[in-house]
């Protein structure tokens, strides 16, 4: 029974989480992790509502299928939803293109993210991010110390014994906690399964305007994208592992239209779904030092 | 928004992939027995790697790899970059795999003792030990400290993986040899189930595939084993708890107890015991997000409605009527401890046991435990990485169970107070006494009794300061002053108090805890008798003070700090102490090898170089009316 389990588990995990912070914020991607969460979170405080808003860090890069999602579901749901952009970013034109995916990450994502938090003096934060995705989050605790700064020190964290989470924290400092640390990939697809969570359309495959991109199919989502000399966007059967800013999301061919297909394909992957990553490949290590610097 | 349907076939094939059992294990063992080796090698043998990953090991292998051309599998878990460069495992990470029977979550645990609480952060959720002992150098201390702490953290079942097996020649003697020690210790320390494996994570010997280099062996391999160990289980069915986590107040009409089962079966018409309060009622529904249940049982996460309106906070302990837990405020407990501060007794700490956060203080450190032998040492502080058995006293009881009957309702944290590091982990061994058996002496005449007879409020002057910066003298004129104005008062000093009630205390860091402890409860009871008291002692160390403090009602305990600074103290030097403390004749002195804290907040602040003694004393006075 072993979704129950998680199910189990991720619901102490909130119930902990909410009994002890005094402000807490979901930050909610729109992808399937957030839904998953999202899910959890209603289980876990039903008949009420979730008692903490929905945070989403908006880079203005998103599929428009995602900003869709996000708008219908916290309607849907009646959920308070915070939209943080970063009006710096804005104005100079942060983008992927002219400041590459680090910069733009950088400013647009971990940047903004601080600024939000510290706007609402948010002391604990819910996150999506599982272990099984990379290695530096394999490291982390399910309730993660962050300084102030929101800084992420790997060599000095808290020991996180049974389910017994030290939520304390001193003014400026806060905690980020991953319901879904203990969760794989396909846990995550057979629970949307199981339960019937309404996920971004994206995820199933469909004929897509895409162009190849640095080993990867990149989705035409408007008309934003600058074209590099040969690419002609043409229409392929694709769909997303994961979801985040569309320039910078590969997607694969595919033909998995129903949530079954996707499992099965999940079942026989050869890559893993940050794959289709590019802001992952800066560098080794990236991941951990994004980590550090505040990054979810 | 897309709603997924369900369909037929391809559904059923994938609902035999879902429910799968999950088991949850450590690896630990010596440095460089090959821990990451193993389970690298166990993701790439079930076929967990990704074609991107493996790209990843292959680039990771030529660049920090310690394996020359073949690929370096302990680079797939040593995550951090630190642990990269230094080619060793500083944070417990988690890896997960699956076969067609099973999926696994691995805790990969570091082998050095300086993150002896990281080992102990995956232990505390395994349900079994991998041990890893390298075949050449056969058990080794670190084996012997780690297999003490997986006993000490309940993990039931063990294996105990000979490793390295090729660099001996698959030779059975030495696996028989280091087998046979290994059960002979593992039995001492309460280990039933040990199953030993010879493999070579490296070759891939036994790990998947029955190795052709080891004929002499006929058990299974270590997957094979891990697919098909059973976790022990507890003979009995235990009966029902479960920790309030969370009051569901979603209306007006609705209180729902949100937690998850630590323990048995719950169903609606049950009666059940709310603890510590004993209210007994019967639980109405299993309620939540899929309707009602008409059973729920340990590890679930649930909401029940009771059929009483009952008081129940979160902390409470909802429990099976006739067969209640303890609840008490003494407890004898097993300690590892994780801080570098070492621990000494006195000092208050937040205490958190399932939901429920109390205020506690090692009352007594019994004996210390040698990780590597089992030795018991005496001891009067506990340094970080070391293990000890304490009694410990609560400010409020708590429901609990003996750690080895549960995990959950036995198993604790200590916080500090003042940093919030997680300092310690315990396992609660037994109550010392029990809560129902205290019961305070209710009095008609009491302190506010005894204050009107003597016309004044009670209050504990607190004078702290360096040795020679005017505690004593200060005091002495304010009490004068007191007394003369027909108050009644009583002083107690550094000096006088050493001479007589504390002639049994030292001068080391827990000497001086306990010492600050005794005055401070003595004055306690003097402020009890309506007195006013005036205490001169040093108090170098702030989180005594806040102890002392914490002794006293709000508005009674007034901290004067006496700020002359070292140098002028030195120079008065009114009992040659400095001078006998700078030769090195006196040790743990004050200010000159021991610390002192000012107080960051104190009530009254004098600075002596400023004021004299007698502008001093009025102004502290002055301050208390």
């Amino acid at each position: 029974m072993s979704l129950n389990t998680l199910e189990s588990e991720s619901i102490e995990i909130f119930r902990e989480a909410v009994a002890t912070a005094a402000r807490p914020v979901m930050m909610y991607s729109i992808g399937k992790d957030s839904s998953v969460m999202l899910h959890l979170a209603r289980k876990a405080f039903f008949p009420a509502p979730p008692p903490f808003p929905l945070l989403h860090v908006d880079t203005t890069w998103k599929f428009r299928d995602m900003i869709e999602h996000r708008d219908r579901t916290a309607a849907a749901l009646g959920l308070r939803l915070i939209v943080h952009v970063n009006r710096d970013g804005l104005e100079r034109n942060v983008n992927p293109f002219t400041h590459g995916s680090a910069v733009h990450t950088d400013v647009m994502k971990t940047e903004a993210l601080k600024q939000a938090l510290d706007a609402h003096r948010f002391d604990l934060v819910f996150g999506g991010a599982r272990r099984d995705e990379e290695k530096s989050r394999a490291k982390e605790r399910v309730f993660s110390f962050r300084q102030p700064g929101h800084r992420w020190d790997p060599k000095r964290q808290r020991p996180e014994l049974w389910a017994l989470y030290n939520t304390h924290v001193k003014p400026g400092e806060s905690i980020r906690v991953f319901p879904l640390s203990n969760w794989t990939e396909l846990d995550v697809w057979q629970y949307i399964r199981r339960e019937r969570i309404p996920i971004v359309p994206l995820y199933f495959a469909r004929e897509r305007p895409v162009v190849r991109r640095d080993g990867a199919w990149i989705m035409v989502d408007d008309d934003r994208l600058p074209l590099r000399p040969g690419e002609i966007p043409q229409m392929r059967k694709v769909r997303f592992r994961t979801l985040g800013c569309y320039p910078l999301t590969g997607a694969i061919e595919s033909d998995a239209e129903t949530i079954e297909e996707v499992v099965a394909e999940t079942l026989n992957a050869r890559s893993s779904e940050r794959q289709g990553r590019l802001i992952d490949s800066d560098g080794a290590g990236s991941m951990e030092r994004k980590k550090q610097e505040g990054y979810f | 928004m897309t709603r997924p349907e369900p369909q037929g076939g391809l559904g059923d094939y994938l609902a035999a992939q879902v429910d799968k059992p999950q088991l949850r294990f450590i690896t630990c063992g010596s440095v460089d027995d090959g821990k990451s080796t193993l389970i690298g090698r166990l993701l790439y043998e079930a076929k967990r790697l990704f074609d991107d990953q493996l790209l990843a090991l292959e680039t990771d292998s030529r660049r920090y790899g310690t394996q020359g051309e073949r690929m370096d599998f302990a680079l797939l878990v040593d995550g951090l970059q630190a642990e990269r460069e230094q080619g060793i495992t500083i944070d417990v990470a988690y890896r997960f795999f699956d076969t067609d029977r099973r999926k696994f979550i691995v805790a990969d645990t570091p082998g050095h003792e300086q993150y002896t609480r990281n080992m102990a952060t995956g232990a505390s959720t395994a349900e079994l030990a991998l041990i890893l002992v390298d075949a050449r150098k056969g058990i080794l201390p670190q084996t012997r400290r780690h297999s003490r702490i997986v006993a000490m953290m309940g993990i039931g079942q063990v294996v105990l993986a000979v490793n390295k097996m090729d660099l001996v020649g698959y030779d059975r003697e030495r696996f028989e040899a280091i087998t046979a020690e290994y059960r002979a210790f593992a039995e001492g320390l309460g280990l039933p189930d040990i199953r030993a494996i010879p493999l070579s994570a490296l070759e891939g010997d036994n790990v998947t595939t029955p190795s052709r280099a080891m004929p002499w062996y006929d058990g299974p391999t270590l997957l094979g084993h891990l697919e098909a160990v059973e976790p022990a289980r507890a003979a009995d069915q235990p009966p029902f708890r479960m920790p309030v986590q969370w009051v569901n107040r979603a209306h007006a009409d609705f209180r729902g107890f949100c937690g998850r089962i630590a323990a048995g079966t719950v169903r609606p018409g049950q009666t059940v015991r709310v603890l510590p309060s004993g209210v007994t009622t019967t639980v109405l529904a299993i309620t939540g997000f899929d309707g009602d249940r008409a059973e729920a049982r340990s590890g679930d996460s649930v909401t029940l409605l009771l059929a009483d309106a009952v008081d129940v906070s979160r902390g409470d302990v909802i429990v099976a009527a006739d067969q209640p837990p303890e609840v008490a405020d003494q407890l004898e407990a097993r300690l590892l401890w994780m801080s570098e501060h070492p621990l000494v007794a006195g000092r208050p700490f937040r205490l958190k046991l399932h939901c429920q956060e109390v205020t506690a203080s090692v009352t007594a450190i019994k004996y210390r435990e040698d990780v590597t032998s089992g030795a018991r040492l005496a001891g009067k502080s506990v340094a970080m990485n070391e293990i000890a058995v304490v009694t410990l006293s609560l400010d409020r009881p708590v429901v609990f169970e003996p750690y080895a009957a549960s995990r959950t309702l036995g198993g604790f944290i200590l916080i500090d107070k003042f940093s919030n590091e997680t300092a310690g982990a315990g396992m609660v061994e037994f109550a010392l006494r029990r809560a129902a058996n205290i019961h305070w002496q209710a009095m008609e005449v009491d302190k506010a009794a005894r204050a009107a007879l003597k016309g004044q409020t009670p209050k504990c002057l607190w004078f702290t300061g360096l040795s020679g910066a005017g505690k004593s003298t200060i005091a002495n004129l304010v009490e004068k002053r007191l007394l003369a104005e027909g108050r009644h008062t009583y002083l107690l000093d550094g000096d006088n108090v050493r001479h007589g009630l504390n002639r049994d205390l030292g001068f080391t860091e827990a000497d001086r805890v306990e010492n600050i402890r005794r005055v401070a409860e003595v004055a306690k009871l003097m402020v009890d008798a309506g007195l006013i008291v005036l205490v001169a002692f040093i108090s170098p160390f702030r989180s005594e003070r806040r102890l002392a403090r914490a002794l006293f009602e709000p508005g009674e305990f007034v901290e004067v700090f006496i700020d002359t600074p070292l140098a002028e103290c030195e120079r008065r030097d009114v009992k040659g102490l400095y001078a006998k403390a700078r030769r090195g004749e006196l040790k743990n002195f004050t200010g000159i090898d021991s610390a002192y804290e000012p107080p960051e907040a104190p009530e009254i602040h004098l600075r002596t170089a400023k004021d004299s003694a007698d502008r001093c004393a009025q102004r502290v006075l002055r301050a208390i009316g």
